[in-house]
């Protein structure tokens, strides 16, 4: 029988279960193609589908008592739990999440009860497997009812650790997760995996927005002058990306560091920081530049810090909601208020 | 890591609750501990409202709005007056 081809999950030639529904066997170990596909995704490089068929996969040589691992079929989270589970055996009962991970898939109800109902019946897992236990990714819970799953289908859920690589040492504690294992962590490392998809997702308006500024500059009483776009134009310009960069940038890096509690706050106290830097650096010199710098590099970072809230992983709607109410008309009037001082007072 | 304190959704009717320990389990935030047979809320601005605790509850004990907290979602069904994760879903891509 030949494999079916996947291009990219390392899925070898597929063995037959016991109750001969096909079970596809899966690698542990990532290809030089897993690392570049990772690395695509997290540049943004193009939403391609990056998804794997749903269904039950076999990794090691399990047997009918081995572990059942539940996961999204999106590929990174599947290839991060392959990986995981390297040197052991266990099934990986893949749901149909249309190619989105857990966490984001469990918010919109795709990764969910209704789902993994149906992919326990449509594999015929219960066939497979002589043991009643399904382990599902903690941060799956937001969407899967655990009691109403053992109620359809017999299988009881174990919620496992939020990190895949913990997967080891929750096993081995017979499904025992410990506290940290459950906490989900927003380190230095996490925050600065999600910048550049924050930078790619926003990185257009900004160029827009610094492209008109530099035109506008061109403007004054009697009519247009180029010379003006290449000098104060150019640097307008520059304030409005260097203010992008600090807000999209910086702020999440510092985060923790950074008063308040607001993004919008972290985010408009970094930008004016540097608007003060580039103040002692002599990129800005007059007062008006100064004031319109503030306020300009103010306004970009503290959007791009509220932006943020949708990439941390401790913000709730209702705090997100509150303060996008009352950040947005300020950092709308900041920047307008910078473009007009920045434009007028020359 | 906290975020703006005193604005969670989210509650808790303790009368109901059978001290399964299913909260504890799914919390990302321990926002929950189970002591002498019920479960108590000692971290509530922790709380993220995703959802999780209410969901597993097995006799709907707690109560929580649930959402994705994130702004350019929030801005986005303020102009629209829909509210969907705009972001290509690349937002929550780290985990
Ligand atoms: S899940 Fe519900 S019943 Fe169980 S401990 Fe928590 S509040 Fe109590
Ligand atoms: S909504 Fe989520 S973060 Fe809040 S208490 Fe429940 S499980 Fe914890």
């Amino acid at each position: 029988m030949p494999a079916p081809e996947c291009s990219s999950c390392g899925a070898v030639a597929p063995r037959t279960a016991n109750c001969g529904m096909p079970v596809v066997s899966v690698n542990s170990t990532w290809s030089w193609r897993d690392w570049l596909g990772a690395a695509r995704v997290r540049l943004n490089l193009g939403r391609m589908c990056y998804a794997v068929t749903p269904g039950l996969y076999a990794i090691g040589r399990p047997a009918p008592d081995a572990p059942v691992l539940v996961t999204a079929n999106y590929k990174l989270t599947f290839d991060h739990v392959r990986r995981a589970m390297h040197g052991m055996a266990g099934w990986l009962l893949v749901l149909d999440t249309k190619g989105i991970n857990v966490w984001c898939a469990a918010g919109k109800g795709t990764f969910g009860t209704d789902e993994l109902i149906r992919a326990v019946a449509a594999t015929g897992l219960a066939h497979v497997v002589t043991h009643r236990t399904l382990i599902v990714p903690q941060l799956g819970a937001p969407g899967v009812a655990a009691h109403l799953v053992q109620q359809q289908t017999g299988f009881r859920v174990v919620y496992g650790p939020v990190r895949a690589t913990d997967l080891p040492a929750f096993l081995a504690a017979g499904m025992q997760a410990t506290p940290a294992m459950r906490r989900v962590t927003f380190d230095l490392r996490d925050r600065l995996l999600v910048v550049p998809v924050e930078l790619a997702m926003w990185i257009k308006y900004a160029v827009l927005l610094a492209l008109l500024l530099a035109l506008l500059s061109g403007v004054h009483g009697m009519g247009y002058d180029l010379a003006w776009v290449c000098s104060r134009g150019l640097r307008a310009a520059g304030l409005v990306l260097l203010g992008f960069v600090v807000g999209g940038a910086v702020t999440p890096a510092l985060l923790p560091w950074l008063p308040g509690r607001a993004f919008a706050v972290k985010g408009a106290l970094t930008g004016i920081v540097v608007a003060l830097l580039c103040w002692a650096l002599g990129l800005v010199q007059t007062g008006s530049e100064v004031l319109a710098a503030t306020l300009l590099l103010g306004a970009m970072a503290s959007f791009m810090g509220l932006q943020f809230t949708g990439a941390s992983t401790f913000t709730s709607l209702s705090g997100v909601r509150k303060e996008t109410r009352i950040a947005l008309p300020l950092q709308s009037a900041a920047l307008l208020a910078g473009i007009i001082i920045w434009l007028v007072a020359r | 890591m906290r975020y703006l304190s005193n604005i969670v959704t989210l509650e808790l009717d303790d009368s109901r609750c059978i001290g399964c320990g299913r909260c504890v389990e799914v919390c990302p935030h321990a926002v929950f501990i189970v002591a002498e047979g019920t479960a108590r809320i000692v971290e509530r601005d922790a709380c993220m409202e995703c959802g999780a605790c209410a969901r597993n509850c097995p006799v709907d004990a707690i109560s929580v709005r649930a959402g994705v907290g994130c702004a350019t979602a929030v801005i986005y069904g303020m102009l629209t007056g829909k509210e969907t994760c705009t972001c290509g879903e690349s937002c929550c891509e780290s985990m």
